[in-house]
């Protein structure tokens, strides 16, 4: 497969997706709208890494604004036969120390599962999204591959902190990554998310807390149901968001224009038909849909509401438990299919993904499964990860 | 039949900050070529984000606590969606559910007696930015893009043309006197709800809105033909009134219904996540109400008070830089209504010879006390301020200085003044002769010499009492 939409630099270490901005590379979130759009302005998480002595390799293909399952639907790198993530492929065969991408609707957590590798998506606003193409603005954020939790510590002590240049960047300049000793902690297995994965996913979560119990951590399964309806709102409050925030993708001003229009109204139409793909035009038609006067109440703001339901609900089980271990998706693989059923996969296995960015918590996917846990405990996650993986060595 | 006027008004308001709402662009008013005052941000690039520009909260808080609203300690900022190229992101962002100011209050002065608006809400939003034609192309200009505005809504509380002017002209004063805007042409725009009921009715009609007007006049020959349009629908059924959006044209002087197609839209207005809420502790309060320039009504009653007169006070509250100046003078010690006189009287007279506006006058609160001061305390006269006025206004004199090297200042000790008083008596034993004869003109003739002497520069009043004490 072709990873690099732009290759940067020969001895680069670092890999940035396509949804981040790299100063005059060209940034196209995987999508023809934006086609030869190239930023004035490097990403503040790339740019910290700069000045830290990081080079970015190159640009990595991500699927049209990160909506489908691994990045699959790319304009510039469609893939055949088993789907793989650019970034994380990158990163599990060593051409790159780490990679950083936008966790927003599960793709990156999936496509670090698909590949072995790490991936954290970071509690809400301790990492600048200044130079991320955004779409859903409520619950994604900028995270990192690593090959392991030390190297995601590594560049998560580079890129945290607060930043000026966004709205909902956090005050504190700096978060606790240290990796320390898990003994005693205790980590709760979801009946209901668990029963959704097949033999194999669910033997690799069940393998990961064998290894935690020899370690001294307590495992124990609980029941919660909100899954589904955190799902449900999560779709919606993410079409919405995204529906609205590539509106700006119109031919006008950058990207792709249509060649043929008579007037202002064909040219918004002519280029946005042939500017997004299937799975974006999905989107958009439903968060224009759910934000229409006559569904508003109904669907966005009811979505808002759950939101508040399953932070609480989270709460409570973070109140007994210091992570929560679920499968990332339901398979172990995926084979290439057709578009026309991209917004379904997507939203079934978004099923395992979707809390974190609803209720802006951290997730650490790690040998295949994920763990989620309350706001500011990454370094608690990079621990539990930490001692499976040196296992594992 | 009698019928009653029932107007409502929408009035945006370009607020005076250094920068735009969300980015760090200033200076779009001075921009001379199209997108000159632009960035990433306000110009609709992908992974810019808005940032808080705080001064906007301030002037929006200060305008409504100008008209007695209730500041609401939570505001938030919700997306407005609608496709246009002036648009560079497709939405506007504006507030619709927590605006920052709501529930005022202002009492309107007119012919009728005094009459009480209420303001529904005050929010901030964004300006869009402009479209400019040239022959079968058209292209766009961000310079107005994020540029802050407030929104100042009404109940439908106007009954008349008038009592809209009346407002708007205090809206005005209001805003330009507190530095919240300059209000120059265009930078304050109105929409107007009208409708039309027999008088005496409490049923609304049906009501129409006229958007997007800036100057006075075409909003009130608006309302007078809009009016009108509606009394000989219900009087005489010329028409079926609809509720629609309507536009004026200044040429016919006539309103004219928009397209369904710009009027009916659902804008799909939800929240922007990208802008976290704003909440307004009671410190930041109370720093703004601290900061607040005391309101048009106080304002103007202190200086009724201080002995100016109505139609100078309407000069003063219509120029913020002169009305600045006053304040700013008065609060170094000058009597308010010299100052004022001063100001009105001699700058603008200096002004208007030397082909000069109110904008071009500079002309230092301290160096204006200086003046005022040497004048009261007798150190030059009268005459000898005017002089040095003239040279401050003309040539950026400074008036200390002016004095000194023009030998005004000279003449400062009453010693002087009297030494030359003598020497007149002295010399002009002839016209002291007159003087003690019952001549009484030519006492008049022994100040002229005086004041040649003095070079114009001593205290006419003193040196008359001197001669005359020196005569008796
Ligand atoms: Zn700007």
């Amino acid at each position: 497969m072709n990873e690099y939409i732009t290759k940067i630099c020969e001895t680069g270490n670092i890999a940035v997706d396509d949804t981040i901005l790299v100063k005059d590379a060209a940034a196209t979130a995987g999508s023809r709208i934006l086609e030869g759009f190239k930023p004035l302005f490097s990403a503040e998480a790339v740019t910290r890494l700069h000045e830290k002595g990081y080079t970015v390799s190159g640009k990595t293909a991500t699927g049209e604004f990160g909506l489908d399952l691994v990045g699959e639907f790319s304009y510039y790198a469609p893939q055949e036969g088993t789907l793989k993530g650019a970034a994380a492929e990158l990163v599990a065969n060593g051409e790159v120390k780490a990679a950083l991408g936008v966790d927003m609707n599960g793709a990156t957590r999936r496509a670090a599962a698909l590949s072995g590798v790490d991936f954290l998506k970071p509690t809400y606003g301790t990492v600048s999204r200044y130079g991320v193409i955004s779409c859903a603005a409520s619950g994604e954020q900028l995270g990192v591959y690593a090959k392991n939790a030390d190297g995601v510590k590594e560049i998560m002590e580079v890129i945290a902190g607060h930043d000026d240049k966004d709205g909902t960047s956090l005050p504190a300049e700096s978060y606790d990554y240290s990796i320390a000793d898990v003994k005693g902690k205790k980590v709760c297995i979801v009946k209901e998310l668990l029963e959704k994965a097949d033999d194999e996913t669910k033997a690799k979560v069940n393998a990961f807390a064998e290894t935690l119990k020899a370690n001294g951590v307590t495992v124990e399964t609980v029941s919660c149901d909100i899954f589904d309806l955190a799902n449900t709102a999560w779709q919606i409050l993410m079409c919405a968001e995204t529906c609205n925030n590539v509106s700006r993708y119109d031919g006008v001003k950058y990207g792709h224009r249509a060649e043929k229009y008579r007037n202002i109204d064909e040219l918004y139409v002519n280029s946005r038909t042939e500017g997004f793909n299937f799975l974006t035009k999905t989107v958009i038609l439903y968060g224009s849909d759910v934000l229409s006067k006559n569904r508003y109440k109904d669907c966005y703001d009811k979505s808002l509401r759950v939101r508040r339901v399953v932070s609480e609900k989270m709460a409570e089980i973070f109140a007994s438990f210091d992570a929560v271990l679920t499968p990332v998706c339901s398979k172990t693989s995926y084979e290439s299919y057709d578009m026309n059923e991209a917004f379904i996969k997507v939203f079934e296995e978004s099923v395992f993904t979707c809390v974190p960015n609803l209720i802006g918590s951290p997730a650490l996917v790690t040998s295949g499964v994920q763990l989620m846990g309350k706001n500011f405990s990454e370094s608690t996650l990079l621990s539990l990860a930490d001692v499976v993986e040196r296992m594992g060595e | 039949m009698n019928y009653e006027l029932v107007i409502g008004l929408e009035t945006h308001v370009e607020l005076s900050t250094e920068s735009k709402i969300f980015c760090s662009c200033g200076g779009h008013s001075a921009a001379n070529e199209p997108n000159d005052c632009v960035c990433p941000a306000c110009s609709g690039m992908p992974g810019m984000l808005p940032v808080m520009n705080k001064r906007v909260v301030e002037l929006a808080v200060t305008a409504g606590l100008m008209l007695n609203c209730e500041i609401s300690r939570y505001t938030t900022f919700d997306k407005k969606n609608y496709f246009y190229p002036d648009l560079p992101c497709a939405y506007q962002i504006t507030q619709l559910n927590h605006p920052i100011c709501t529930n005022g209050l202002v009492t309107l002065k007119t012919s009728q007696g005094p009459r009480d608006i209420r303001i529904k809400q005050i929010h901030m939003e964004e300006d869009a930015g402009k479209l400019v034609h040239s022959g079968n192309s058209s292209f766009v200009d961000f310079n107005r893009t994020s540029v802050p505005l407030i929104e100042i809504v009404t109940q439908p509380d106007f009954r008349s043309a008038e009592e809209v002017i009346t407002y708007l002209g205090k809206l005005k004063n209001m805003f330009r006197s507190g530095g919240i805007s300059e209000c120059e042409e265009g930078a304050m725009r109105c929409d107007v709800n009208i409708s039309v009921r027999p008088e005496g009715s409490s049923e609304f009609g049906v009501r129409t809105e006229i958007k997007n007007m800036s100057s006075f006049e075409a909003i009130e020959k608006a309302i007078k033909y809009e009016a009108q349009r509606h009394m000989d629908a219900i009087e005489f059924g010329t028409e079926e009134l609809v509720q629609e959006t309507r536009r004026f044209d200044d040429v016919s002087g006539k309103t004219f219904a928009m397209r369904n197609k710009e009027t009916e839209a659902d804008y799909r207005y939800f929240p922007d996540a990208n802008l976290m809420p704003i909440v307004i502790d009671d410190e930041w309060l109370e720093a703004i109400k601290a900061a607040k320039p005391t309101a048009v009504d106080e304002k103007a009653e202190q200086y009724r008070e201080s002995g100016i007169s109505d139609k100078e006070i309407d000069m003063l509250l219509a120029n913020n830089k002169i009305l600045r100046l006053l304040d700013d003078t008065v609060a170094l010690g000058c009597n308010m209504k010299d100052t004022a006189a001063y100001i009105l009287t001699d700058c603008m007279g200096i002004l208007r010879k030397a082909g000069k506006t109110i904008a071009e006058l500079d002309v230092t609160a301290e160096n204006l006390a200086t003046v005022i001061k040497m004048v009261s305390d007798g150190k030059i006269n009268r005459n000898a301020g005017k002089k040095v006025l003239i040279a401050m206004i003309e040539d950026g004199a400074d008036p200390t200085e002016f004095c000194k090297a023009n030998g005004l200042d000279k003449q400062v000790d009453s010693s002087a003044v009297e030494g030359i008083v003598d020497a007149v008596i002295t010399n002009n034993p002839q016209a002291v002769e007159d003087f003690r004869n019952g001549k009484v003109k030519a006492l008049q003739a022994l100040f002229g010499a005086c004041m040649k002497e003095l070079k114009g520069a001593g205290d006419p009043t003193v040196i008359k009492a001197l001669l005359e004490q020196k005569l008796k």
